[in-house]
This record gives C-alpha cells, sequence and structure tokens, in this order.
C-alpha cells in the first residue's frame, strides 16, 4: 500500500514535470507571435492617430492586447497559481472612438501592457521555453548513444562530450539521463519563474487596491441607490397611507363637531367611521414600520426576528441559531432582510413543504444557510430577487451562494464579515 | 380592582389611566421604565397589571422581560401586555407557562373601551385575551394545507377565533347573535373535529386550542 502511493506520487510528480514542460511549449509557441503581432500593431495604430485612422483602429487593437494579456493573467492563475489582477479603468459603454483611444492611453495600464509585450516576446520566450528544451535535450543524447553518433564522423559535442565512438556516446546518454534528472525537478520552478515574470512586468502591484476600491465603488453606488429608492417608498406610502387616512380623521371630526346638535344618529355613524380610520392608518403604518426596521429586530436581535419570521410563513421552518452577541445595526439588518427575502422566495417558488434555517457566527462571518426541500432550479440572475439579496449583501462585504440543482433541494448560503458584541 | 399600568409615552398613559379609572379600576400605580414596573409588580401586588412590551431604559422588550420574571416569581400573576405590534414569538412566551391569566393585545385594541376593558377583566379573572391578529396568523398558516381545519364550517371557525381569543361561550353568543346554547353545540362540534377533549375551564381551553394550532407545524 505504501509503495503503491510512493510510487503513485513520483508518477504524478513526473507528469507535473512534463506537464509543466508542455505548457511552457505552447505557451511560448503561441505568446512568441502574439506579443509581436500585438506589439507591432499597437506601434503602427498610434503611430497612425495623427492622421486620424488611428483613432478608429487603437481602441480595437488595444482590447486585443487587453485580451491577450488577460489570456496569459488565467494561464498564470491556472498553471502557476500566480494571481495578476488587472487594473484597466472602465470605459463608458457608449464612448465615442475619441474618447475611447484617449480614455485608454491615459490609463497606465495600458502602458503596462505596452511594455510588456516586448519583454514577453524575449525573455518571456525563453523562460517558457526552456522547460520544453531541457525535456527534449536529453532526448538527442539518448539518440547519440542509440547510434545517431555515426552520422558524424568528424565527432559531434553534446554538452560538453565530444562524441567519437560508441562509448562517447554512451557518455552522452548518462548526460542526457543526468540532464533529465535534473529536467524532472526544475521545469515546474522553470515555468513558476516566467510567470513570476509576467506578474512582475504586468502586475501593477496595486492591481488589488484598484480592483477593491472598483468593487467599493461599486457597491456604494447600489447602496445609494437602494436607500434612495426605499426613501421614495417611504414618503409615498406615509403620504397615500397614514396621512390621507388622518387627514380623513380630521375631517370626520369637524363634520362630526358641526352635526353634534343638529343630527345625533349621524354623528355617531361619522364617530365609528373616524375610529376605522384611524385603526387603519395604525395598521399601515405598522406595516411600513416592519418594513424599515421589523420590531422584533429592533427589540431582540437577528435570531429572534428571523425566528419570529418563520412562524408567519405558511411553510413549517426549522430556525436553528447560535448568535453568542448582536452584530452591528446595519449588518443585522442587511442579514435580516436577506433571509426574509430568501425565505419568501422560498415559499413562493420552490415548492417545499418543509423549510430550515440555520444561523451561527464563526471565525468573524455571519453565516447564514436557508435550505428548503422544493424542486430547485433556483439561479442569481437578473431579474430574480437574488440578485437584490446579493446587492445588498455586497455592502457589507458580504457574499451569496447558491446551490439549487434541478429537482432540489436548494440551498442559499450568506456570509457577512462582522463581529458579535 | 387594583391595576398597575406601565407605559412610557406620557399620553398614552395619561389616557389609559383615564379609561381605566372611568371603569372603577383602582389605578395601584403608573410607571413609566422597567425598574419602576418591577418594583411595583413586587411590592403593590396588584390584581392585574397592564404593560407595554417596549420600555426605557433599554426600548427593546424590557416590560415583556418584566412581567415574565414577575409571573415566575409569582405563578399567575395576571398580564396583559400591550404593543404597536404582535408577534407570535411573545404570544407563545406569554402561554409557555400554561397558567392562564394573559394577554396579549395591540394597542389600538384600546381605541374600543368596552373591548379594552372587557380583556382586561378576563385576564384578571384568570382567563386569556389573545389579540384577533395573533389568532387569524395562526389560523391562516393552518388552514393553507388539508388539516383538521379545513373540515372546519365557516360559521365554527369564526366561533374557533373567538374562542382562541379567550371568550366565553355567553361572550361568543353576544358577538354573533346568536343563543349560547347554539355556540355550546358548535364548540362540541370543534372540539371533536380537533381532536380535543372539551373542558369547561375557558383558560384550558383557550391553551388547548393554541397548542393544537402550534402542533401543526
Amino acid at each position: 500500500m505504501t509503495i503503491d502511493t510512493k510510487s503513485g506520487y513520483r508518477a504524478a510528480k513526473g507528469r507535473g514535470g512534463a506537464l509543466a514542460a508542455l505548457r511552457g511549449l505552447g505557451v511560448a509557441l503561441v505568446s512568441l507571435p502574439g506579443a509581436v503581432l500585438c506589439f507591432t500593431l499597437s506601434l503602427v495604430s498610434m503611430a497612425l492617430i495623427p492622421i486620424g485612422i488611428g483613432i478608429v483602429t487603437t481602441p480595437y487593437v488595444l482590447k486585443g492586447v487587453r485580451g491577450f494579456a488577460n489570456w496569459r493573467r488565467v494561464l498564470a492563475a491556472e498553471w502557476g497559481g500566480v494571481r495578476i489582477p488587472p487594473a484597466y479603468r472602465p470605459l463608458p459603454k457608449d464612448a465615442n472612438p475619441w474618447a475611447a483611444t484617449f480614455g485608454m492611453l491615459r490609463d497606465p495600464a495600458t502602458w503596462r501592457d505596452l511594455m510588456w509585450l516586448p519583454v514577453d516576446m524575449t525573455a518571456g520566450f525563453l523562460t517558457a521555453l526552456l522547460p520544453a528544451a531541457l525535456w527534449l535535450y536529453p532526448l538527442e543524447g539518448f539518440a547519440l548513444g542509440a547510434g545517431l553518433w555515426r552520422v558524424f564522423p568528424d565527432g559531434y559535442w553534446y554538452g560538453f562530450v565530444k562524441v567519437t565512438g560508441q562509448v562517447s556516446a554512451l557518455g552522452a546518454a548518462l548526460l542526457g539521463l543526468v540532464v533529465l534528472f535534473f529536467a524532472h525537478f526544475l521545469t515546474p520552478r522553470l515555468l513558476d519563474v516566467h510567470f513570476r515574470l509576467t506578474q512582475a512586468v504586468l502586475g501593477s502591484g496595486q492591481g488589488e487596491l484598484a480592483e477593491r476600491v472598483r468593487v467599493l465603488t461599486e457597491t456604494r453606488r447600489d447602496a445609494v441607490d437602494t436607500s434612495a429608492a426605499e426613501l421614495r417608498r417611504i414618503e409615498r406610502d406615509l403620504h397615500d397611507g397614514a396621512q390621507a387616512r388622518l387627514v380623513a380623521v380630521g375631517m370626520d371630526l369637524g363634520t362630526i363637531e358641526a352635526l353634534l346638535d343638529k343630527d345625533p344618529a349621524r354623528a355617531k355613524e361619522l364617530i365609528a367611521q373616524a375610529r376605522t380610520s384611524s385603526v387603519e392608518a395604525l395598521a399601515e403604518l405598522r406595516e411600513l414600520v416592519r418594513g424599515i426596521h421589523p420590531p422584533v429586530l429592533a427589540e431582540r436581535g437577528l435570531g429572534d426576528a428571523v425566528r419570529a419570521l418563520a412562524l408567519r410563513l405558511p411553510v413549517p421552518t426549522e430556525v436553528s441559531v447560535d448568535l453568542p452577541g448582536r452584530a452591528e445595526a446595519p449588518v443585522e439588518s442587511a442579514a435580516y432582510f436577506a433571509v426574509s427575502e430568501v425565505l419568501t422566495n422560498a415559499v413562493k417558488h420552490s415548492g417545499a413543504d418543509r423549510i430550515w434555517a440555520d444561523l451561527h457566527h464563526a471565525d468573524g462571518m455571519l453565516r447564514v444557510s436557508v435550505t428548503d426541500n422544493g424542486k430547485g432550479g433556483a439561479v442569481i440572475g437578473t431579474g430574480s430577487g437574488l440578485s437584490g439579496v446579493e446587492r445588498r449583501l455586497g455592502t457589507f462585504d458580504g457574499v451569496l451562494a447558491v446551490s439549487s440543482p434541478a429537482g432540489g433541494p436548494t440551498m442559499v448560503t450568506m456570509e457577512i464579515p462582522c463581529a458579535l458584541s | 380592582m387594583r391595576v398597575v399600568l406601565a407605559e412610557d409615552l406620557f399620553l398614552l398613559r395619561d389616557g389609559l389611566v383615564r379609561l381605566l379609572e372611568a371603569h372603577d379600576f383602582e389605578i395601584a400605580a403608573a410607571v413609566e421604565s422597567g425598574p419602576e414596573l418591577a418594583a411595583a409588580l413586587a411590592e403593590l401586588e396588584p390584581d392585574v397589571a397592564v404593560v407595554d412590551v417596549r420600555l426605557p431604559p433599554t426600548h427593546t422588550d424590557e416590560g415583556l422581560q418584566c412581567a415574565l420574571d414577575a409571573r415566575r416569581k409569582r405563578p399567575g400573576l395576571p398580564v396583559l401586555v400591550l404593543s404597536q405590534h404582535v408577534e407570535q414569538l411573545y404570544a407563545r412566551e406569554l402561554l409557555a407557562d400554561g397558567s392562564g391569566g394573559v394577554g396579549y393585545l395591540l394597542k389600538d385594541r384600546v381605541f374600543d373601551a368596552e373591548q379594552f376593558v372587557d380583556a382586561v377583566r378576563r385576564v384578571a379573572a384568570g382567563g386569556t385575551a389573545m389579540d384577533p391578529q395573533v389568532i387569524q396568523q395562526l389560523l391562516a398558516r393552518q388552514s393553507s394545507d388539508d388539516g383538521p381545519l379545513a373540515r372546519l364550517t365557516p360559521r365554527e371557525r369564526e366561533v374557533l377565533e373567538l374562542m382562541a381569543q379567550g371568550r366565553t361561550n355567553a361572550a361568543i353568543a353576544g358577538r354573533l347573535v346568536v343563543t349560547e346554547r347554539a355556540i355550546a353545540k358548535h364548540t362540541a362540534n370543534i372540539f371533536a373535529k380537533l381532536g380535543l377533549e372539551v373542558s369547561d375551564d375557558d383558560n384550558r381551553r383557550v391553551l388547548a386550542v393554541l397548542a393544537y394550532l402550534d402542533h401543526g407545524r
């Protein structure tokens, strides 16, 4: 058993070396012509800017360069485990060629791309080719040892061995074996060198920071949009609902005052009507408050608020809570409304007859999962309530994951980094 | 009948005092915060306490906690809880000890003075007064599937709703403008259909209904 594992491990490592060599060869063969083409086209296109043609072509060419660079970013991440986050400035979608050209030329990331191209076609090409060469060179040694030396009557240099006869040819084969031995260990590292080189030139060092800024800008815009829409909704609800009803009550009271002596029976009728209106106004205010900040959430916190929510659902829902404290109010509120939306979705669309909600806090993360035994097929997409939930959580760096194979079950998991107090 | 009243909004507290005094209740104390309420309940030993859920200093569920606490120390202490909103979660906590003498009503119910005073009296006498909203929520979720509730006639459902609020047969008969005998027949049918044992004790009756409704989840 142990031996099996060992040999298996060796084979995997051998494959790793060979695979790295093969990948290196692939990268080298595609990147050299690719980089040359991208670089030439970019230079020509930018040179043509003064006569106008370049204005039209440059955005396309630079987009092509970005595509090429992004392909290499993907390879670096997948094959070398080297992350090179892109840091391009976003362009407006409907930018005219003029704005697109100069917008891209003002972006430092564009110039980093252009500087990387010559590096990639020289040093990058070599570092990618070397792993392949290290695997191919021993083959030559073996071929010499096997009899190829006879073709070279005047002798042939293989490495530092001069091949003149069968003995020295075998020496060459031995040297090939030694090279192969080292290649076996070195090739993955050499390919790694290639990706590190790409990272050094192509990565901005601020890529991650720029990415973070982009995400924050986006989530802030979402949050501002959502809260503005929410305020408009509240204003409209108050204006059309409770406020209008209270005005009606006031008018009724005025009429009652006038009728009190003349027509007591009619006055009594109006009093009843005024009371109904005030009860309805209160009911509307209650609904409104529940939509802004649910009372149980304010009074008891997230755990009991979700329990109270579950009690109102038409589908039996089991809630388990393990929260040793309370999160900050905005986080609590976001988590509550996210859970509420997910539960409502489950009730409306899943066809489930049982739902489980689990809330707990571990490693600085609030984790909420909602599982139902319904028919599955839920997706995060445009127009689905789940993308709204995702945006809501995004404001707090929270994430949403949905597992919902057709036929069910559906499991929605939310995570929000936060501390409990 | 001596009442301890806890409500933090001055206008509402003042109104409640006047309303209860007009109906011959004696206000032993009208307080505005949790600690004051706890002290008043311990010292004055009132016949009934009327308590707002949300009270200072925490402005969370301080009033409800005080009431539950007082009932743990003095089982059966009649407590009527008022709130701006009603939640089944809180209703269940109040009913959990099964000893009756509890009520949980929306503050709006005060508008109908007669019914409100009736509820206070019922709670003081050891009965229950559950807000129709709580009962309707319970019934709504139950009737969505084909449980035994689906077998009730519309009239029987009406009777069940009033019964679950804590009303006696006589009160239900008055509400629905029929004879008490007719209500007795309805209740017997309901108990049979729900598989509940018939009981004379009003409080037990309500708890049985609620326990049944609860069980369906």
